[in-house]
């Protein structure tokens, strides 16, 4: 496939991802520091976030599943995947994240356990999108051509 | 007696008996013979004498020795009648002798001289012929030169005018004078063409309005040729005068060709493809029994085309003097309008120039103040009627100056104010200016600057901020979901040649590249119909715009008018209504570095300053639980070339940090107060140093509690989280030059 195609369809990719709420102008900062000093940032930092994010969605499972649930735990937990989605972009995570947290405060385990299945949703289809996006990278860069950017937006 | 008397005195004796009276008779006879014989050759010689021309002297002079001798034999036979000596005998014999010669040699010389005489005679006679012939030949000669004469006088006289009138009665009068005419009359072709209508006559001074068809069989005969033709005197062209007794003279009418312009070909005689011909008539004397001559049928034949010529003549200076009288008329009244319009425009330059200056001082005052008061303690209804206030002007200001920026643009005294800027932060800065609007429609914005757009370029940039951000305003004006995208990227050759702009003529070079920007938006879009009538001044296209509508109708035509200052194209793309629209625009570029302009100016324009300041080797400790977090900071800063070390926890950061760490980034998203006693404790760390490193907290909390609390451990400042490359970088070089955050991020 030719570079300008590919870099077509990468920049299409990642107009939809941003155009759906995946990921927000936070992802394109990442983007802007990967250079030639430092070329798999984007691809270290996304593989830390999945790392990261399975294992504290594995601990809110579990935590979850107690008879007595420890809430400020939880929401430790929820805090941490908040803070971890928010700096790599993940925005629906992010917001899911934020809406699990009020849950936790209010202690209501229903609430808890829908916002769970819905993080892990979101987390599944945001880690999808990432790796065909960094798949796409990875065949542009193969081709000889340059990563595209999309830079900023709200 | 007898001969011995004779023999003694040697005398003759005649041979007859001498009879008395006959030899009287003899006597006087040869006596009168001699006399004559002697007076020819006398008056031969006179007359030869007198006429020169004689060619045959010497036969005279023969002939005159032959009559001499004849008269001297006669003479001296006169002695011979009585007793003559024997000395008489012998002159007698001599001269017999003599003349006997001289009298054959002259018979044989007749012979030779008489054809000869013969034939002068005969060349008199044809000499005489010649001389009459040549006689004739010369009457002929001078008739014709007083022809000519005459032509010359009458063509003279024609065209020493240049008044058609004039010509045309010249013509008549001269030609009746010198042809002695009865009457001269001629008839000119109608403006239908299908009548001639006698115009001009010689005797009468007012001819009255005589028409004839112009299809008659001898006006056509007379048309067809272009000699003069003798009519007769009862067709209707000729019965000028009542009918009266006298027998008319002799008519001859001949064309006269009415040339145009068109005519003459420059390098033809004059094609008489025209079909306008005039008639004219000349009638001679009645009862004067006067023929027409060959040489005067010529001088008519001559007159007709220097009549037609002068007609042509005075028809082109007509035209000419008409012509000139327009052009100076015209010429009168351009000036005036000149005069006008620029008096116009001085006019309204004035008004501008006091309106500017009056109009914006009051606006100033109100938008300040209006500002002002929005910062003091207001009721929520006083802060609506505000914040109403400071919109309303706002939009006056922007009107304001919209109309007066159009006025200079259009009197062409808007100049482009061309520097060095920064392209990125161009696109950059009007994306955040946009932001909080579109934000608050939920609309979404993206930017795509392509790879290989250059950082810097050399041109307006205060204007194409202008374009950027009217095309973009418009865009989200007409939105209502969905949002906003915009690309810009550099303009290849190719796609510079677009078939839907054709008459944009863009030529790439070393020194300038032609940036191409792409604004596209989910909104209501336009009728491709209107697209065109977007950009002209005060035009609104929809009846639904006027509602929520702000503007004047005046951006998108300032944005043409900036455009095309910039060499560049703006069109606006749509698929119809309710199917979104896309403002394209194009405008060119210098690239800094490689034209010649003097200097490069450098225009340092809002956050994210491009000279990367030098932060490299900066030593900075990270803090933060979180790894993701941990990793994408640390990322930044080592972008931004600061050499980094990362920690997981305060207690971390306490052990590892020195006094060669100039900043800290203490992530205080940790519950609880674990963070500010970090900060507490590094402070105790490096009391009474100064240099300490400076703290600063990232949080993604908003609330003011979180920000007091930092900056009472001492927090030199509060950054919220996300940041973004640019915040960072505006950060430490904040922190760096003043020691704390000037405003907190």
């Amino acid at each position: 496939m030719e570079v300008d195609q590919l870099q077509r369809s990468f920049l299409e990719y990642s107009r939809l991802l941003f155009h759906e709420g995946f990921l927000d102008g936070q992802f394109s900062q990442l983007q802007l520091l990967q250079d030639e000093s430092n070329p798999d940032f984007v691809f270290e930092v996304v593989s830390l976030f999945f790392e990261d994010s399975e294992r504290l969605l594995n601990d809110l499972t579990i935590a979850l599943d107690q008879q007595n649930v420890d809430f400020k735990k939880i929401d430790a937990h929820v805090h941490q995947l908040k803070g971890s989605s928010s700096s790599i972009g993940a925005q629906r995570v992010k917001n899911v994240c934020i809406a699990f947290r009020n849950f936790c405060d209010e202690q209501n385990v229903e609430g808890c356990l829908r916002c769970l299945q819905q993080v892990k949703q979101e987390y599944l289809l945001v880690k999808t999108k990432l790796e065909a996006q960094l798949r796409l990278e990875q065949q542009i860069v193969a081709a000889g051509g340059a990563i595209p950017m999309l830079n900023e937006f709200c | 007696m007898g001969t011995y008397n004779m023999d003694l005195c040697n005398c003759i004796e005649p041979p007859w008996p001498a009879d008395e009276l006959l030899m009287k008779y003899q006597y006087i006879s040869d006596f009168f013979i001699a006399l004559a014989y002697f007076s020819i050759p006398l008056e031969l010689i006179y007359f030869v004498k007198k006429s020169a021309v004689f060619p045959y002297r010497w036969v005279l002079v023969q002939f005159g020795a032959f009559i001499v001798l004849c008269g001297a034999t006669h003479l001296i036979n006169l002695w011979t009648f009585t007793m003559h000596t024997r000395t008489v005998a012998v002159v007698m014999t001599t001269a017999k002798i003599l003349t006997a010669v001289v009298s054959c040699a002259t018979a044989l010389m007749l012979v030779h001289i008489i054809p000869d005489l013969l034939s002068v005679k005969t060349r008199e006679l044809f000499l005489k012929n010649k001389a009459a012939e040549l006689d004739r030949e010369m009457g002929l000669i001078r008739t014709q030169e007083e022809t000519g004469r005459h032509v010359r006088m009458l063509t003279h006289e024609i065209r020493s005018t240049l008044d058609r009138h004039t010509i045309l009665k010249t013509t008549l009068v001269e030609l009746g004078r010198t042809l002695g005419l009865e009457e001269c009359a001629l008839w000119m072709p109608t403006r239908t063409g299908l009548e001639l209508h006698l115009s001009y006559t010689l005797r009468h001074q007012n001819p009255v309005g005589f028409t004839v068809p112009i299809q008659l069989p001898v006006i056509n005969q007379v048309f067809n040729t272009s000699r003069a033709v003798k009519i007769s005197p009862n067709s209707p062209v000729a019965r000028l005068r009542p009918a009266g007794k006298y027998m008319p003279g002799e008519v001859v009418a001949v064309r006269v060709p009415l040339l145009h312009l068109s005519n003459f070909q420059i390098h033809d005689w004059p094609e008489l493809s025209t079909k306008r011909y005039a008639l004219m008539v000349l009638m001679l004397p009645s009862d004067s029994a006067r023929q027409w001559h060959v040489h005067e049928l010529e001088l008519v034949e001559v007159v007709a085309d220097q009549v037609a010529v002068a007609l042509s003549h005075a028809a082109i200076l007509e035209e000419s003097m008409r012509a000139r009288d327009l052009l100076m008329e015209q010429n009168v009244a351009l000036d005036l309008a000149r005069r006008e319009a620029e008096t116009a425009v001085r006019a309204r330059n004035d008004f501008l120039a006091v309106m500017n200056h009056e109009m914006r001082t009051p606006m100033h005052a109100i938008i300040a103040l209006s500002s002002l008061l929005q910062e003091t303690e207001l009721t929520p209804e006083q802060r609506l009627m505000v914040e109403t206030i400071l919109k309303s002007s706002n939009i006056l200001a922007t009107l304001i100056n919209d109309v007066l920026d159009l006025s200079r643009l259009e009197d062409g005294s808007l100049q482009l104010e061309i520097g060095t800027f920064s392209l990125h932060s161009l696109f950059r800065e009007a994306l955040n200016l946009i932001k909080p609007v579109a934000s608050v429609k939920k609309l979404y914005v993206t930017l795509s600057l392509s790879p290989d757009l250059p950082e810097y370029a050399v041109g307006d940039e205060k204007r194409l901020m202008q374009v950027v951000l009217n095309v973009v305003g418009n865009a989200v004006k007409f939105t209502k979901e969905g949002g906003i995208s915009i690309s810009a990227f550099v303009a290849k050759a190719e796609s510079l040649r677009d078939p839907r702009a054709p008459d944009f003529f863009p030529i790439p070079s070393d020194n300038h590249f032609y940036l191409r920007v792409e604004v596209k938006d989910t909104g209501s879009g336009v009728n491709p119909q209107d697209t065109p009538k977007l950009f002209m001044k005060f035009v609104q296209s929809q009846p639904l715009a006027a509602k929520n509508s702000s503007g004047s109708g005046l951006g998108l035509a300032i944005c043409k008018r900036f455009v095309n200052l910039m060499e560049g194209q703006i069109r606006i793309e749509s698929e119809g209504l309710g199917r979104g629209s896309t403002a394209i625009f194009i405008v060119k570029l210098g690239i800094p570095g490689r034209s010649t302009e003097s200097e490069l100016s450098f225009i340092h324009k809002g956050p994210g300053i491009q000279a990367k300041p030098n932060f490299s080797g900066l030593k900075v400790v990270v803090v933060d639980e979180n790894s993701v977090g941990r990793m994408v900071t640390r990322g930044l800063l080592v972008h931004l070339g600061c050499d980094v070390l990362a920690v997981a926890s305060g207690d971390e950061c306490i052990r590892v940090v020195t006094h060669e760490h100039k900043v800290v980034f203490l992530d205080v998203t940790l519950p609880g107060t674990e963070s500010f006693e970090v900060a507490v404790r590094i402070h105790e760390k490096f009391a009474k140093r100064p240099d300490r490193p400076i703290i600063v907290a990232l949080t993604g909390n908003t609330d003011r509690t979180t920000k007091e609390n930092c900056l009472r451990v001492g927090m030199a400042g509060v950054i919220l989280k996300p940041v973004s490359l640019d915040k960072m970088r505006s950060v430490l070089s904040d922190l760096l030059e003043h020691g704390y955050l000037v405003e907190s991020q």
